[in-house]
């Protein structure tokens, strides 16, 4: 039957998804970037929603809610997974309002006026039944897929109003956006850039190799020389893996070092982020904030007779403030970090915060 | 491994500490591997042999002998009724900047190709492409070491300061301490190699015949601030020898000398440095058997691409102490669980900054903005007259090839050299301004940054 044929290829899609997933968190970074990853989290919701069967609003919220809390079990630390979620939630919620035709206008926020006011405000529970609702959120969806697609251009695209001539440009690791961004830059300008390599995985290698095939000035340097050369370094721009709620970063490890080092040589630091990366996640959760690797990456099996004796750690990311960033570059423009918690309330209903 | 060079390696290790590591300068138990007295040398009166001597008897010993020195100076001495006026501070200095920093000028080159050329010395290419920030320094191979174009048996270069060179560029012999070290050794041997020419003055002689062992040095590796202070040390007790010393005379003065300068200021200092230093670790005393131990936990931190901190590590395990090891880039993961950050140093400047492993400065920087006190540790004898504020003027460049790594069978950056607009910095130092250091423990006691340019001229005063 082809409705069941089709249910099984949803959860074998699904399954594959969350395999890969599980597999990504090997340290070497995932498999793929955390665009594709967002891509591929709303390209499944979409389907979720074309094929599972529901029939108000209420129910499809619930049916994405499970597959939401079973994806970002499978990997916490990818955020984008969870942060594609909720913004279907939102979409959701959102083409609800309007077939019903309440205005968009409400605040969503809870403010001590409405919690006076409006007494028997009606529990949303979502149970109307709509018949174009489907249609609706599916192509509300299509037009999030776009977007997605075009967040590297478009971040690429202000890459001539940050980056002036014969600058020193420094970045860390490697960051597919803070690529392009880079890459399209050079196209006008000349300057010259520094890449610090960040052990033990070092992925700065392979940022530098791309970046010098297009014709840009690249150097190599080790972590341990990044404040020896920061003096000279008129930029710093990173890219990172989320965005806080707060406005901090939890990006790859050796970035809160660089942003040390900028803000004691007043250097800018310039964060490329698309906004799929904006998590609503605040920074205390100690447990669940750091991700470790195999300490084998920094103290090889061949030490073995010492390394039964001695604590290694390898920790994947690093926790950096917003008081060391000066500006965040996504694709909807550049930001300043304490505007951030203003375009989270814009992209995610508060009340999905905790899937 | 030759004992000579164990000998060397082992003393590196407890203080100038060369990598960006937070290490303890040894617990109770007598850190220094001390007696290895190399097996060709006059025996040496090692320090365990010598009653414990307080400080202050040393430094009245030292003063007797020097005045001794003095009044026997003035006796040989011909013409001047006047005793040499102390130095005053204010004389303008008008020093000539050492070659190894002005590799981007030509003239400069010239003149010391053609001053190599006369002492019939190699003069070393540079490697690679180099970053324009650092056009300035020398960039060298280790895959071409200076003595494959020597030839052998040089008639030139005393062969253990071939040997001595070699393993500089090898990088066999690291750290500043085991490089002055190792150093003396060598001067020791050629001197007690050295047979006065007829007609020939054994005062002006030698050191004439140093000059070109020094340059063949520096040609393999740029020379740490300590081993020129040992240099200019073993210059002035050369030229201050007597010119009624017999040959056999001097050579044993001077063997004692040395063996005297390595024994006060990198084993006695060590000892000192490391009385100060336990006074830090304020934490719960434990006693274990019949020993004071003190309880504590050690965290090394260790860096790309030399990875020196490793040994440092095996060390401390052998002696019992509980360590953490981490990269350089988990640094702001692992600073708030630590209480106190040991750093080493290569030298300390005169207006305040440490010189030392590239990334101490990051280390100190982090350190303070978690508000965690920051101590290092170095000798006296590595206080140097320099001044220096950035990390570009005056600096070491490695080995590029040293930075590329090969995981899961795959290098990225193989073929670097093809690429022309990559380039590779491998640095070795770096300078850290004196507002992160909160501490300098010396042989001396336990100074501020700031005090460098007093102990300095303490010294010369004595001197």
């Amino acid at each position: 039957m082809p409705g069941a044929d089709k249910e099984a290829d949803l959860t074998e899609r699904i399954e594959a998804f969350l395999a890969d997933l599980k597999r990504g968190g090997c340290g070497t970074g995932p498999i793929r970037g955390s665009g594709e990853t967002a891509r591929e989290t709303t390209a499944l919701l979409r389907k979720v929603t074309a094929q599972a069967r529901w029939s108000s609003a209420g129910d499809l919220m619930e049916i994405i809610r499970k597959e939401g809390r079973r994806m970002t079990a499978a990997q916490p630390s990818e955020t984008t997974v969870g942060n594609m979620v909720l913004r279907v939630l939102k979409i959701i919620r959102e083409e609800y309002a309007r077939s019903r035709g309440s205005s968009e206008e409400t605040d969503q926020q809870e403010s001590l006026h409405k919690l006076l006011t409006s007494g028997g405000l009606s529990e949303e529970n979502f149970r109307q039944h709509f018949v174009h609702l489907k249609a609706n959120v599916i192509e509300a969806i299509n037009e999030l897929l776009t977007e997605l697609d075009g967040t590297t251009d478009n971040i690429a695209m202000q890459a001539l109003e940050h980056i002036h001539s014969n600058e020193v440009i420094m970045t860390v690791g490697r960051s597919r956006t803070v690529e392009a961004f880079l890459k399209d830059a050079a196209r006008k300008r000349k300057f010259h850039v520094i890449v610090a390599e960040c052990a033990p995985f070092c992925q700065g290698h392979e940022m530098a190799t791309n970046l010098s095939k297009a014709s840009i000035e690249t150097t190599v340097i080790a972590d341990a020389a990044i404040f020896a050369v920061m003096s000279r370094v008129n930029k710093v721009i990173i890219g990172t893996q989320t965005v806080l709620a707060n406005g901090g970063l939890r990006a790859v490890n050796g970035t809160h070092t660089v942003a040390l080092a900028a803000r004691h040589h007043s250097t800018p630091l310039i964060v490329c982020a698309p906004m799929f990366k904006l998590s609503p996640q605040f920074p205390n959760e100690e447990d669940t904030f750091h991700k470790f690797v195999s300490p084998h990456e920094v103290l090889p099996f061949t030490e073995g007779e010492i390394l039964s004796k001695v604590n290694v750690h390898c920790p994947v990311f690093d926790y950096v403030p917003p008081e060391l960033i000066t500006l965040f570059i996504s694709n909807i423009g550049g930001n300043a970090p304490s505007y951030i918690y203003r375009l989270m309330s814009e992209l995610y209903h508060p009340e999905d915060h905790d899937l | 491994m030759n004992p000579i060079q164990h000998h060397f390696i082992g003393q590196c290790t407890c203080l100038s500490l060369s990598p960006a590591s937070t290490v303890l300068p040894a617990s109770a138990p007598v850190p220094v591997p001390v007696s290895g007295a190399p097996s060709h040398s006059s025996p040496a009166p090692s320090p365990a042999d010598k009653p414990a001597k307080s400080r202050a008897e040393q430094k009245a010993e030292r003063r007797a002998r020097q005045e001794a020195d003095r009044a026997s100076k003035q006796q040989s001495c011909s013409s001047s009724s006047k005793t040499k006026a102390p130095p005053s501070e204010l004389n303008p200095v008008v020093k000539r900047l050492p070659e190894h920093v002005q590799v981007d000028d030509p003239a400069v080159v010239k003149r010391l190709a053609k001053k190599l050329e006369r002492q019939q010395i190699p003069l070393r290419s540079d490697y690679g492409y180099k970053v324009s920030l650092f056009s300035h320094l020398h960039q060298y191979s280790r895959k071409a070491p200076l003595t494959q174009q020597l030839s052998i048996p040089s008639t030139v270069i005393h062969p253990s300061i071939v040997r001595l060179g070699l393993q500089y560029s090898q990088g066999i012999v690291v750290g500043s301490n085991a490089r002055s070290v190792a150093l003396l050794h060598a001067f020791k041997q050629v001197i007690r190699d050295y047979t006065t020419p007829p007609n020939e003055e054994l005062a002006r002689d030698l050191v004439n015949k140093l000059k070109p062992y020094i340059s063949f040095l520096n040609q393999c590796r740029p020379l740490s601030a300590s081993m020129g202070n040992a240099i200019k040390y073993i210059k002035k007790e050369i030229s201050n020898i007597p010119s009624h010393f017999k040959e056999e005379e001097a050579k044993t003065k001077l063997q004692t000398c040395i063996d005297r300068y390595i024994n006060e200021n990198v084993v006695l200092a060590a000892k000192a440095i490391s009385k100060y230093a336990i006074e830090k670790i304020n934490l719960t005393s434990v006693i274990l058997s019949d020993r004071t131990w003190k309880k504590f936990r050690v965290i090394v931190v260790d860096s790309r691409p030399r990875l020196e901190g490793r040994e440092a590590l095996r060390r401390l395990v052998q002696r019992g102490i509980s360590c953490t090891y981490v990269l350089i880039s988990a640094l702001s993961y692992i600073l708030p669980e630590v209480s106190k950050v040991f750093l080493g140093a290569h030298a300390l400047l005169a207006n305040g900054y440490v010189m030392s492993r590239v990334g101490t400065s990051q280390i100190a920087l982090v350190a303070r903005t978690f508000n965690v006190p920051v101590l290092v540790c170095c000798e006296t004898y590595k206080f140097c007259e320099r001044v220096q504020t950035d990390s570009f003027v005056s600096n070491e460049l490695d080995d590029p090839d040293d930075l590329m790594v090969t995981r899961k069978g795959k290098t990225q950056l193989e073929n670097w050299h093809d690429v022309s607009s990559l380039g590779l910095l491998n640095l070795v130092y770096d300078v850290t301004p004196p507002d992160f250091v909160d501490l300098v423990i010396t042989d001396l006691g336990m100074i501020p940054c700031t005090s460098v340019p007093v102990v300095l001229r303490v010294k010369n005063l004595e001197q």
